[in-house]
């Protein structure tokens, strides 16, 4: 149980993990994270955000990262301890008080025939958090970091709450155990817009006041860009960018990053999509093996492209996962992405 | 724009009316909706879950039914043959107007296909329907239709679960379109899609409707497909049309509290400046607040707002919206200018 001070507080190193699926004879492989690293630092709370398509890899990486889901190769450590050879007593007596969930759908999170406070006595007594009357004060602690009080929530069903208000609630459940890092799975993508800044702003307002850093897991990279400092975004289980969030996204390196920045619809007509069209729409195909998973679609794809896969390469101030940015490339790269051209 | 509105809704008022146990319950989902659609134009309608978007569209389409209730109001359509009424057509009537005059581009398309039919099948069970038309007719007339959606002959073959979720939605996209009709109704029509495929099928409606010369009533949540696609937008909030304007009015320069917070909250992907949420929430419509709606959530609101329902004016351009702040103002304009004059 001693940590060395230097350990980061999750180090994820060349993490793979793959999902078989057996039809008949035939056995498909699918690698739903593959090969994916990062770091996020002890002493330094901050969001990370992990962005991506459906189906990119960006759920089971939180799964793993949550202890749900056991890793098939590569490291995974939490304060340096590999989270998938954790006992049993280890997970419930430290590593589930350390690291929290936040679901996506708070409607769904809660049952709607339980009291929603239930769900925090629940948590409390779970994990021995305290006894007695000390139980309802660390439960009115928690939720007055959300901006609520026991007084107003004792009591309530679910339908009795806005969207806003149960996930405010689900949120303090997670803070009961006093975590260091919150796994958030889309938290936002069910609430209003006249709803969701109060969420993120308190993400925020967490990371800063209370220290807890936040794994922030959003197909939205508006919202990423408005709330975390650092982005991954991943592209069927690969992470192809990652680096601070202000340089990933506003200027991508990555031509899937160029794509999918494009194709966010911007909520000012002044930026509205020239007529030209996005990509030709493409049947569904496997990706090559042994290529980049990109290359299928990428405009600027090399011969290379569909026999090697591309390391990750440093690049102005960020990690791309891309031919075009290892160190003695000479041809052409992608200016930005107004320049991409259109296929 | 001297042609008569295609679609017009006149004080329209839809209410929810449920009867149990000698309990009687009233939702008032739309209350007292106005609004007048061009031909050939792409007309948003935004809002927030609850706000009435999907009721408003049952009954603009005329499609209700019990406890849906047009309590007040008209719904009328005129396709350049005279005005007629949308909420009380005969059997024979919606016959002829649905899917080839008006037709409707449903939420989920995931749910919409028939899962143990061939696309080939549902597309000929559809045209034949409508227009009588042999096996081999409609296949030759489908798969060409679907070749301008990107879409090879296969599909035809195919089950819906077979295809991706975008290919789906092009699809159901193509069979509310292939009977050319005039007036199309999109719910929600990317919402369960990833962005590039989003981008695709909203690029692909917007080339539609071009092509066709058809009107597009577009209903969405999603501020950035509304920016990217309508020509004008109307903004709901607890059933009420709250404001009307071209799409580059609604975001540069709004004037009613709720949209100005609307636009104001959304994130850009051009800075991190701090955005904050509204208060409070959409009121149940059970019980909706008196006077304004929005007046419990208002930062502007006045003693007026509590008690007086603010009615929508009319301000420069064909700019609506719906609060005692502007009221006055347009007030001011209309008993100072014959002075200016």
């Amino acid at each position: 149980m001693q940590q060395q001070p230097a350990q980061p507080l999750l180090e994820i190193d060349h993490l793979t993990r793959v999902f078989l699926s057996r039809q008949g004879l035939s056995v498909t492989r699918l690698e739903a994270v593959d090969d994916a690293s990062l770091t996020l630092e002890a002493g330094k709370p901050e969001i990370y955000a992990l962005a991506g398509e459906s189906g990119s890899g960006k759920t089971t990486l939180a799964r793993m990262v949550l202890g749900l889901e056991r890793p098939t190769q590569g490291t995974l450590n939490y304060k340096g301890r590999p989270v998938g050879e954790l006992t049993p007593k280890d997970k419930r007596t430290w590593f589930y008080r350390e690291v929290q969930p936040v679901f996506q759908d708070p409607f769904a999170t809660f049952s709607p025939m339980k009291r929603v406070d239930s769900y925090l006595y629940e948590t409390a007594r779970n994990y021995r958090v305290a006894e007695g009357a000390a139980i309802e004060k660390r439960i009115d602690e928690a939720l007055g970091v959300v901006g609520l009080t026991l007084a107003e929530v004792r009591g309530r069903y679910p339908n009795e709450l806005s969207g806003g208000q149960a996930q405010r609630i689900s949120i303090a459940r997670a803070l009961i155990t006093k975590p260091s890092l919150l796994v958030a799975d889309e938290p936002v993508s069910m609430l209003d817009a006249s709803l969701r800044m109060s969420i993120l702003n308190l993400f925020k307002d967490l990371r800063d006041s209370q220290g807890v850093a936040v794994l922030y897991i959003t197909h939205d990279l508006a919202t990423a860009y408005y709330t975390a400092d650092r982005i991954g975004v991943m592209l069927r289980g690969w992470i192809v960018e990652t680096g601070p969030v202000e340089r990933v996204l506003g200027n991508p390196l990555h031509p899937y990053t160029q794509l999918l920045k494009s194709s966010v619809p911007q909520a000012d007509p002044d930026k509205a999509w020239s007529a030209a069209p996005a990509e030709p729409p493409r049947p569904v195909k496997f990706p090559v093996r042994g290529g980049c998973k990109f290359a299928a679609r990428c405009p600027y794809v090399m011969d290379r492209c569909r026999e090697e896969v591309p390391g990750s390469y440093e690049a102005e101030g960020r990690h791309v996962k891309c031919f075009l940015y290892e160190p003695g490339f000479t041809g052409i790269r992608p200016a930005s992405m107004e320049a991409t051209p259109v296929t | 724009m001297d042609q008569p509105p295609i679609l017009e809704a006149r004080d329209l008022k839809a209410h929810y009316i449920t009867e149990a146990f000698g309990v009687r319950r009233t939702v008032k989902a739309v209350d007292g909706v106005s609004l007048a659609i061009r031909p050939g134009e792409i007309y948003g309608i935004a809002g927030e879950s609850g706000c009435g978007k999907s009721t408003l569209l049952k009954m603009l389409l005329g499609e209700f039914e019990p406890p849906l209730t047009p309590v007040d109001g008209s719904v009328t359509y005129d396709f350049g043959e005279g005005p007629h009424d949308a909420l009380d057509m005969s059997e024979k009537e919606v016959a002829a107007t649905r899917w080839s005059r008006v037709s409707y581009v449903p939420q989920g398309s995931m749910h919409v296909l028939n899962p143990v039919r061939r696309i080939g099948d549902t597309f000929h069970d559809f045209i034949s329907t409508h227009q009588p038309m042999s096996r081999r007719e409609t296949n030759e007339r489908v798969a060409a239709y679907l070749a301008e959606f990107g879409l090879r002959e296969g599909v035809l073959r195919s089950f819906p679960h077979q295809l991706s979720g975008g290919m789906r939605q092009r699809v159901t996209i193509a069979l509310a379109t292939i009977l050319s009709p005039k007036l199309i109704f999109a719910d929600e029509p990317t919402t369960a899609l990833d962005v590039v495929v989003q981008r695709g099928v909203i690029q692909l409606l917007k080339r539609i409707q071009r092509d066709h010369g058809s009107t597009l009533v577009l209903i969405t949540h999603d501020m950035g497909v509304q920016a990217n696609l309508a020509d004008r937008i109307a903004v709901l909030y607890a059933g009420k049309l709250v404001e009307e304007a071209d799409t580059r009015t609604i975001f540069k320069a709004p004037r009613h509290p709720y949209t100005q917070h609307l636009i104001g909250s959304l994130p850009t992907l051009e800075d991190k400046v701090a955005r904050v949420s509204l208060p409070g929430r959409p009121p149940a419509l059970d019980d909706p607040p008196s006077g304004c709606r929005f007046h419990p959530r208002c930062p502007y609101a006045m003693e007026v707002c509590k008690t007086t329902v603010p009615p929508l004016v009319t301000l420069e351009g064909g700019h609506r919206a719906a609060c005692h702040l502007i009221t006055g103002e347009a007030e001011h304009a209309a008993a100072t200018s014959p002075a200016l004059a």
